[in-house]
């Protein structure tokens, strides 16, 4: 029978890795040419994070590394090595969505949600560094991700309400 | 008709937020790569890199000694399952070519699979594909349909004298007649060229084997499972109930690609049983770029007579449609045959298809299907009467649209279903008008001389479209009373985004008047019901909707009928409502749904029950449409056109829809925004080019631009509502009308921006480039 | 899409990165922020048997911002810099180029030095650099050059830089004073690599233009320095007479082919509009340029 993919990955070098996910820390042993995505995936089971490109392109991978919003699929695991990395299943406390969810969920900014995870984490990462208060700046701090679902209109409007709720306050 | 009223609507036709959205924004979705299969080998698929050569012999050898390898498999070992394909939607005259699910002595595209190799996992996977050696002999590729038909060109099949796949044509009244009397006749060539589904999650397959149990389990990221299974089954010599297929409960889009049977499908599940072991294959991005089945390219030839007045008299369009190397079906070239027509009266039609085959990977069914070609071409000509009369484009449209008391309308023509083409109802004055409030004629007339003035070019283009949705032959829903007396309802369609598991339950709450906090949906798992179709051609509501209504009115009925046995009162006397049964006289008098589950559907063993008492509460049915429904729309743009780079904003988009009655408002205008953008794609970006001989030009999203938000501009969206008339819903189909008439409009428009030049954009998408050049009258191919 | 196997080193110093480039040869890359590297080795189309991570190498981080001009070490990543408000302000020809590069999320890990490494001929820095007159300085183990921009770029995706060298650090000049620039570009979509990228430096004496570099992307095989226009706009003011005669002679001597994407004639055309609208955003910042 095939090995467990858990931890399986390549067939070339192994090396060690510690990182911190979602603020608990993990060490693994990976091989060198498995992305971060990979690693969260299959090693880690975080499959929130989703690949829909493998090339940087469509921002489905995309996750939070030291503070900035990265593709996780043009990462190796190894570039993590210490690193601090927030996905997708970190945002909600427990059951309860956080204020970017809910307002995905309430403007209808997800259909089949392939691509949901990476929108989250983008947008998280730019409120972070200041509301989003206009169309235009909605439109681009979604801009680094694809949706082939839903025109985006849901998710401006999803990123807009969040600065008419908090008063045009920055967020976190 | 409607039962609807058999108790207070309350769920439908509300915007209620969606029961999937909450797993999805944790990170919790099911897509199929995110299952948890424990050990489980994964394939890796060895593709043609040349569009057409014959294959002299394949050497494996070095690739199953490779790390991890357990199989490598090319046609030579999968003889019992080495067999032709048949198209989805076939004609008597299809020049029928073999396809299988794995090239046996030739390859025709660039991305047919020739070998698979199966290893612990991807990366050692892709490691052997490339220790595989084939010996190619190459052939000459033909990368276009107009290269197809071209004097001596190569042979797609060599086993066939002709490139040509079918012919057909369909006519009505005397077209040739009609254009020799026609006072005006205008002719041109448009062009739409190729482009893909990209739904985010590509295609996935995973499947396993229980020899205990006889049963084959395949996972499947597939719009059709009770299809993929029927595929599989005729494939494999098994019977349906042996083969167990699961669409998971979040597929990561579909729009068309995801409704085609692949030979990944049938290598995949057949690999594992072989192995006895769980083997997944998930296709990646530049698979996806080669491989899945793609759409759009077609090539027409329209001649258009009519009078001084601008009223049409005559359409006469022959198109060449891009079938790709193998017919996976005739879905969508026979639909654009009878989109031609759309909203206008038009007594003399000839409508003439040449399918041709050619070395690209095969067309079929995207969003849309068949249809924006047909549109970009009709509503191009419209525009064209307009500009030869001196006419407002929107004026010619009016003096020539079907009348809202003119249904039901008989075209003259044949729907791709085989039933004749007639729409059943719709109000296309309206759609008109509602577009025309939105957008000002006179007013944007005056706006766009003051901005040629100042060197800014607008332009304002409309297009109109008439599609037919909500196909046959049937859907199924399945409506049960669970032992912990919950309603669950079960759909053999599989969504991809589209709400299924929120619409059908706010239809069945309605339905059987209980609180929808009791119901529950589930879909695209054919062990759990044992018919069904599958999401397509923006059928599901149209189809699975009136199942699932009449399927929860008959549970309703049993419902009453135990709820009053339980009571000790006449079926009369009893009202349903919450979770519970009661007196209507005496409410204090109720019993629970769980209760009768309890009495109904599991009952005391071997005691018997009251005879009255109806057993195992469910309902099953099947809902067959008459024949199509015909959902309507259109979409005005104003453009603002830069004539020193060719580079085109959209900067005005008014959208208007008729899906008959909407069942949640929220989810119907998701489709639509969605479809709109997919719209955007086809008008202004995107294109998977190929070279002449058939080699991918466009294998990466750096050189396929799908837009982002950036690009797709908000649409205003207006409905009207023209109830259909065949079905008890009076519904539609609502995925696809957001892209049909985008191309065609934003042409119209570019076209209207660029009148003082006199330029011609004849060829979709409008590049850059294409749109310079249009304005200096030289054309870009 | 995963890569073939290979061999990864980490190497802990600037020293240690240098002898491994020098003793591994033809058969190592250096991976920096990966963003066109991990794309390359995912489609398989390069197969490299080591990779050598320069992301842990103190001494190639950041930059030096200073009166001789700005120096970006190999590390210092494209989001970083764009978002510095004194390199913005000193150098607002590169804040634009780099604006233009990709998306935030792949600018919060794309180094500067690698995309001039990587010399797409579509690429933004490339044409920014040659426009600044920038410097490569290119260490390999027991030594060290320097190479013009100019002289930099040989080829699509090819550059001086040989076996065994390093890109430590990228030298722009202090501009001169009275010198200004911007960059303009026409893409597909917001994000893409240029269809037609222009970079331009002006320098003013008075209301005259006393220099000129005027650099197209996406036009050939390395960045395009339109002579002609320079020539057409030195010692002028720039009245609309001298723009309109920058953006026709522009295209002299640029002979770009044809792709799916555009032929090489809409390269040209476009490449002389964006040339006149980048000295028309010039002269509107540049108040005494303004005729
Ligand atoms: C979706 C997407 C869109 C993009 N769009 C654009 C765009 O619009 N414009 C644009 O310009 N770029 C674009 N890029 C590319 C991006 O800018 C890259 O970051 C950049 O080209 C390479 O920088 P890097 O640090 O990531 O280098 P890497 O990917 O690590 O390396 C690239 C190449 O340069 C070599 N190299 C890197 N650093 C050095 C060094 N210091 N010395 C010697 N060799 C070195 C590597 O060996 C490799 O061959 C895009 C990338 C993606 C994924
Ligand atoms: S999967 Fe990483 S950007 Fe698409
Ligand atoms: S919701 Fe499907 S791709 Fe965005």
């Amino acid at each position: 029978m095939p090995e467990d993919p858990a931890t399986s990955s390549g067939g070339c070098e192994v090396i060690e890795l510690s990182f911190v996910v979602n603020g608990e820390p993990v060490t693994l042993s990976s091989d060198v040419r498995v992305s971060l995505a990979e690693i969260l995936r299959r090693d880690l089971r975080l499959t929130g994070t989703h690949l829909g490109c493998e090339h940087g392109s469509c921002g489905a991978c995309t996750v939070i590394v030291d503070g900035l919003a990265v593709r996780s699929c043009l990462m190796l695991a190894a570039q993590a090595q210490g690193a601090d990395v927030e996905t997708v299943e970190g945002l909600a406390r427990g059951d309860e969505l956080d204020d970017l969810q809910a307002a995905f969920r309430e403007h209808h900014a997800l259909q089949c949600g392939f691509c949901t995870s990476g929108f989250l984490m983008s947008l998280t990462a730019r409120l972070r560094e200041g509301p989003v208060v206009s169309e235009f700046q909605a439109r681009e701090a979604l801009s680094g991700n694809i949706c082939r679902c839903t025109g985006y209109v849901g998710l401006v409007d999803a990123v807009l309400s969040l600065a008419a709720d908090s008063g045009k306050e920055p967020l976190k | 008709m409607s039962q609807v009223e058999t108790t207070a609507t309350r769920h439908v036709g509300t915007s209620m937020r969606r029961r999937e959205d909450h797993r999805l924004l944790i990170g919790a979705g099911k897509f199929l790569d995110d299952l948890d299969f424990g050990a489980c080998y994964e394939a890796a698929v060895l593709r043609s890199p040349y569009p057409s050569a014959r294959i002299r012999s394949i050497a494996v050898e070095r690739a199953r000694q490779a790390p991890g390898v357990v199989a490598v498999f090319t046609a030579a070992d999968l003889g019992p399952i080495l067999q032709d394909l048949p198209p989805k939607v076939t004609h008597p005259s299809l020049n029928r070519q073999p396809r299988y699910p794995i090239a046996v002595d030739a390859v025709r595209y660039v991305g047919e699979p020739v070998a698979v190799a199966v290893a612990s996992n991807r990366w050692l996977a892709e490691d052997a594909l490339e220790l595989i050696e084939v010996d190619y002999d190459l052939r000459p590729g033909v990368g276009s349909t107009a290269s197809a038909l071209a004097e001596g060109a190569p042979l797609v099949h060599e086993a066939s004298d002709t490139n040509v796949a079918v012919h057909i044509v369909q006519q009505s009244g005397d077209p040739d007649a009609a254009l020799r009397t026609a006072p005006h006749v205008l002719r041109d060539t448009f062009v739409i060229t190729r482009g893909g589904g990209h739904s985010m999650e590509g295609r996935a397959v995973a499947a396993r084997y229980d020899r205990a149990a006889s049963q084959l389990t395949v996972w499947d990221a597939t719009q059709t499972p009770h299809y993929v299974r029927h595929m599989l089954a005729a494939l494999y010599g098994m019977t349906e109930d042996e083969i167990r297929l699961i669409a998971p409960a979040d597929i990561g889009g579909g729009f068309g690609p995801k409704a085609q049977f692949y030979g990944e499908e049938a290598l995949i599940p057949w690999i594992a049983m072989h192995l006895g072991a769980t083997v997944k294959w998930i296709e990646d991005r530049w698979e996806s770029f080669i491989s899945s089945t793609m759409e759009r390219s077609q090539t027409h030839r329209m001649e258009i007579g009519f009078d001084d007045d601008g009223r049409i008299l005559v359409l006469k369009d022959v198109f060449e449609h891009d079938q790709g190397a193998y017919c996976v079906g005739l879905q969508v070239p026979t639909i654009t045959m009878s989109t031609l027509p759309g909203p206008y009266k038009i007594p003399n039609i000839h409508s003439e298809l040449i399918a041709c085959y050619t070395n690209m990977v095969p067309t079929s069914s995207l969003r849309g299907a068949g249809r924006p070609q047909a549109v970009a071409a009709t509503e191009r000509m419209v525009d064209r009467i307009a500009e030869h009369l001196g006419l407002e484009p929107s004026e010619v449209r009016r003096r020539n649209l079907i009348q809202a008391d003119e249904f039901p309308y008989a075209v003259g023509l044949r729907f791709r279903d085989g039933s004749p083409l007639t729409y059943d109802s719709g109000d296309y004055p309206a759609l008109l008008d509602g577009a025309l409030e939105r957008i000002d004629v006179p007013a944007f007339r005056t706006e766009q001389a003051i901005a040629r003035r100042e060197g800014r070019f607008l332009g304002l283009g409309i297009g109109m479209f008439v599609e037919g949705s909500g196909l046959g032959p049937f859907e199924g829903a399945r409506v049960r009373l669970t032992n912990a007396g919950r309603i669950l309802v079960t759909l053999a369609a599989s969504p991809q985004g589209q709400g299924y598991e929120t619409v059908y339950a706010q239809l069945a709450a309605d339905a059987i008047g209980v609180d929808i906090e009791h119901v529950e949906v589930r879909h695209g798992d054919t062990s759990t019901i044992p018919f069904g179709q599958g999401t397509f051609a923006s059928r599901v509501t149209a189809t699975a909707g009136p199942a699932v209504h009449e399927a929860c009115l008959r549970l309703r009925a049993e419902l009453l009928a135990a709820g009053a046995v339980a009571l000790g009162v006449d079926p009369d006397d009893v009202t349903l409502g919450g979770s519970s049964v009661s007196v209507a006289w005496a409410p204090e008098r109720t019993v629970t749904l769980q209760d009768l589950a309890a009495v109904s559907n599991m009952g005391r063993h071997g005691m018997s029950v009251d005879p009255r008492m109806p057993v195992a509460i469910e309902a099953t049915a099947y809902f067959k449409p008459l024949r199509a429904v015909y959902t309507s729309g259109i979409y005005a743009a104003v453009v603002d056109v830069d004539v020193e780079t060719g580079m085109v904003e959209v900067v005005r988009s008014v959208l208007g829809h008729d899906c008959g009655v909407v069942l949640n408002p929220m989810i119907v205008d998701g489709q639509m925004y969605g479809a709109f953008a997919h719209g955007i794609g086809n008008a202004l970006y995107e294109e998977a080019a190929y070279d002449e001989d058939g080699q991918p030009l466009a294998t990466s999203y750096l050189d396929y631009p799908l837009p982002t938000a950036m690009e797709v501009p908000r649409p205003e969206l207006f409905h009207v509502v023209s109830p259909s008339p065949l079905n008890s819903l009076g519904v539609k189909g609502a995925g696809e009308g957001g892209l049909i008439p985008v191309p065609a409009a934003i042409a119209n428009a570019v076209e209207d921006a660029l009148r003082p030049f006199g330029g011609r954009v004849n060829r979709l998408p409008l590049t850059p480039a294409r749109v310079l050049a249009a304005i200096q009258g030289t054309t870009r191919q | 899409m995963k890569p073939a196997p290979f061999r990864y080193h980490l190497p802990a110093t600037l020293q240690e990165a240098l002898e491994l480039l020098a003793e591994l040869g033809d058969d190592a890359k250096v991976l920096a922020g990966g963003q066109s590297l991990l794309p390359m080795l995912g489609y398989r189309l390069t197969a490299p048997a080591h990779l050598v991570d320069i992301g842990g190498l103190s001494e190639l981080r950041g930059w030096e911002l200073d009166e001789a001009g700005l120096r970006i070490r190999a590390m210092a990543r494209q989001r970083e810099v764009e978002l510095d408000p004194d390199i913005g302000l000193r150098f607002p020809i590169l804040h634009a180029a780099i604006a233009h590069v990709a998306h935030a999320q792949i600018r919060n890990r794309g180094t500067v030095c690698g995309s001039v490494a990587h010399a797409d001929p579509a690429a933004e820095l490339p044409a920014t650099m040659v426009a600044l007159g920038a410097t490569m300085v290119l260490e390999r183990s027991g030594g060290r050059r320097e190479v013009p921009a100019a002289d930099f770029f040989q080829f699509h995706f090819t550059t001086a830089i040989e076996t065994g060298e390093l890109l430590t650090e990228v030298r722009i000049p202090s501009p001169r004073s009275g010198s200004t620039g911007t960059f303009l570009e026409i893409s597909h979509r917001k994000g893409d690599f240029a269809l037609v990228g222009v970079a331009a430096t002006v320098v003013a004496d008075g209301d005259r233009v006393a220099a000129a570099r005027i650099v197209c992307a996406g036009v050939a095989p390395t960045p395009f320095v339109a002579v002609a226009a320079e020539q057409a706009v030195v010692g002028r003011v720039l009245d609309d007479a001298t723009l309109l005669v920058a953006q026709y002679c522009a295209s002299e001597g640029m002979s770009p082919t044809d792709d799916f994407h555009a032929e090489g004639a809409y390269r040209r055309q476009v490449a002389g509009v964006l040339v006149r609208r980048s000295l028309d955003v010039i002269r509107s910042q540049q108040g005494a340029l303004s005729a």
